[in-house]
């Protein structure tokens, strides 16, 4: 029971220094990309820029416009930030470094995360806000639909490994990881692509189109209660890329190294291919996206799960 | 057709370039009707040119569309230099188109990166556009001291001669700025997400260009070839080989491509213009005040369409009359026209393709 309690402080704190960590690197990357210095005053490189940020944001005033949703405007911060803590609960970070090895692993981390949308919907409706409400209703559409071609491409994933345990899953690749497979690379394609939906990343930010929307569903939001969004968001980022390293990449496993280097390395990577792309890339609009879901991306993943299925029943 | 919600877009909103200030009655997120609403930058320029002398009131002008300001005071000064009759010297002529064409290439540059900002991606055009403005800015600072708000057109001439290597600086210009072209192009213009974003949206038709009297590249990008650089050459225009480019549909993107294509064609007609300029004094050797009576129209080819100055003057040291024909505000007025039944994305596309400035929409 306490080993369980000190892992899940360990991974609250891994939290919050991987978030800060991410909003750094996000502001240095897009810095690098657009002919920027970045933050350059705060400490080494500006290393401590987003510790003067969480100041600023905690002393900030808390404000509650007038005619809110009192009951979903002040629950949607909560319902958007715990789902993304509890799914570190299955994160491996190597071999020992994990706070539960659950049998239904994959599972479990797809269906907790996609209860942030509740969340958001709620912000978007609690927000009395015509802006945040149009948000959440894209955001709502937009999750829902991209969690089909996201769950089909896992399931390839857990069929080839014949394991929903995370580490199963992983000591599968033992031999060669599955991005290596022409089928599951495949797969990883459209896992990547559904997840930056889901996470709601360029090209696919379409709940909080700052050209659009303003700011979507957190408009509305200040304080704390906009940090609690801003940080389940580059959490989700990270837990994106650590669910993709562990289907795809092999998880912790790699030469010379620790296997927590490993995993963060090859998380930390993809998470910079999803800010490199944040900042070249320009939106789609909001029915493009889902004919593309429901159209290209929902019939390739179930032909890929088809015919990958025959070849491994054969 | 459900309940339809009204949705004030402005006049504080990331992508109304501005206080544009549009109501919008949408359904769902389609929009069903919508309506500008203008005077949140009112300065009463018009009134102000009233009680000033006619030099006194060329930096005012600079407040108009202020991110062509040279072109406006270029239009300006014309007008009245039409009406005192001052003549201007070769050597100013060829100083003044190139003054307004870096402005026009510049400002163009500002579109695009907008125009990108309001597809959605994030602020890196907009950057790059940005990095290269930058050069001509600091070119401009040091021909006329402002990075802004510039005003180096007098009556009669320039404020001053160009500073001495200015002209190496421009043509290092030309060769740099053409290379990024074929950057925008790469990042931007054949981009699949770009052009299933602008491709087809807002098509705005000849006709209806007409009937609003939209002018610029709005209108070329309709298909229609009317420059008044080749229309009714002014300045020393007629001596310099350019095209003018024109686009096929009328769509979002023709109208961000012309922009594009326009830039290349003003380094072009720059080139020339350095190529060939005479010696000899600019300034002008006017006074600086004086009386004229009469009254003259005068129109240029801004960046953003047809400026158009009317000047009445009786007799005293001041216009009795300035009207400022603006182009944006003609450009903006076929907004509704183009966005009713698009959905509110693609509103904020054909509004960032419409390219307005809010400075000369409320004068």
């Amino acid at each position: 029971m306490i080993t369980i309690l000190l892992k899940g402080a360990a991974a609250l704190g891994f939290i919050s220094l991987s978030a800060m960590f991410l909003i750094w690197l996000e502001r240095k990357v897009s810095a690098w990309i657009q002919n920027r210095m970045g933050p350059m005053m705060t400490g080494f490189q500006g290393t401590l820029q987003p510790v003067a940020d969480t100041i600023k944001l905690l002393l900030k005033e808390d404000i509650v416009p007038t005619g809110v949703d009192f009951f979903s405007w002040w629950l949607a911060p909560f319902f958007v930030t715990v789902p993304v803590v509890m799914a570190f609960l299955v994160i491996p970070f190597s071999r020992n470094i994990f706070v539960l090895d659950l049998n239904v692993g994959v599972l479990y981390i797809c269906s907790i995360t996609s209860v942030c949308v509740l969340g958001i919907f709620m912000a978007g409706w609690g927000s009395n806000n015509k802006y945040s409400l149009l948000g959440g209703m894209r955001s709502a559409a937009q999750i829902i639909s991209y969690e089909v071609p996201l769950l089909l491409s896992v399931l390839l994933v857990v069929m080839q490994s014949g394991s929903m345990s995370m580490q199963g899953i992983i000591q599968a690749q033992a031999h060669g990881w599955f991005i290596l497979k022409p089928h599951l690379a495949l797969a990883f394609l459209i896992y990547f692509i559904s997840a930056t939906a889901e996470v709601n990343r360029v090209p696919f930010d379409i709940p909080e189109a700052e050209s659009e929307l303003v700011a979507g569903y957190h408009t509305e939001y200040s304080g704390m209660k906009f940090a609690m969004f801003f940080v389940a968001e580059y959490t989700n980022m990270f837990i994106i890329s650590a669910i993709a390293t562990t289907l795809f990449f092999g998880g912790w496993q790699g030469p010379f190294l620790p296997g927590v280097v490993w995993f963060l390395l090859k998380s930390y990577g993809l998470v910079f291919f999803l800010m490199w792309m944040r900042w070249t890339l320009p939106r789609v609009r909001m029915d493009q996206m889902m004919s593309f879901a429901w159209k290209v991306l929902t019939p390739i993943a179930l032909l890929n799960l088809l015919v990958s299925g025959w070849f491994m029943v054969k | 057709m459900g309940e339809l919600l009204t949705v004030n877009m402005g006049p504080q909103h990331p992508s109304t370039h501005g206080v544009l200030y549009l109501e919008l009655k949408m359904d769902g997120e389609i929009v069903v009707d919508c309506k500008p609403h203008l005077g949140y930058l009112h300065r009463s320029i018009e009134k102000i040119a009233e009680n000033r002398t006619y030099t006194q009131f060329i930096p005012y002008t600079d407040r108009l569309d202020y991110l062509a300001s040279m072109n406006n005071n270029l239009c300006y000064c014309m007008a009245v230099e039409k009406l005192l009759n001052v003549p201007v010297t070769d050597r100013a002529q060829y100083l003044r188109v190139i003054i307004a064409e870096l402005n026009r290439a510049i400002s163009h540059l500002v579109a695009i990166g907008t125009f990108a900002q309001d597809l959605g991606a994030y602020a890196t055009p907009l950057f790059y556009a940005f990095r290269d403005r930058e050069k001509i800015m600091d070119l401009f600072d040091s021909i006329c001291g402002a990075r802004l708000t510039y005003n180096y057109m007098r009556i009669g001439g320039v404020s001053a001669d160009i500073p001495v290597g200015t002209e190496q600086l421009i043509k290092d210009f030309i060769a740099y700025e053409r290379k990024m072209l074929i950057e925008y192009n790469e990042l931007l213009t054949y981009n699949v997400i770009f052009l299933a974003r602008s491709k087809k949206i807002g098509i705005l038709s000849k006709e209806v260009a007409a009937n609003y009297s939209v002018s610029g590249p709005i209108l070329r990008a309709s298909g229609v070839k009317w420059d008044l650089r080749k229309e009714e050459p002014y300045l020393v225009y007629d001596k310099f080989d350019f095209d003018v480019p024109v686009g096929t549909n009328g769509d979002s993107w023709d109208r961000y491509k012309v922009k594009l294509d326009e830039i290349e064609q003003s380094l072009r007609i720059i080139e020339q213009a350095i190529g060939g300029i005479p010696e000899g004094n600019p300034v002008s050797k006017v006074n600086r005040v004086f009386r004229g009576t009469g009254e003259v129209y005068l129109r240029t080819e801004n960046p953003r369409g047809e400026l158009g100055f009317y000047l009445v003057a009786e007799g005293g040291f001041m216009p009795y009359r300035c009207k400022i024909r603006s182009p944006s505000f003609s450009n903006l007025s076929v907004l509704p026209e183009l966005i009713k039944g698009l959905n509110i994305s693609d509103a904020v596309c054909v509004l960032g393709s419409l390219d307005i400035v809010m400075g000369e929409i409320d004068r």
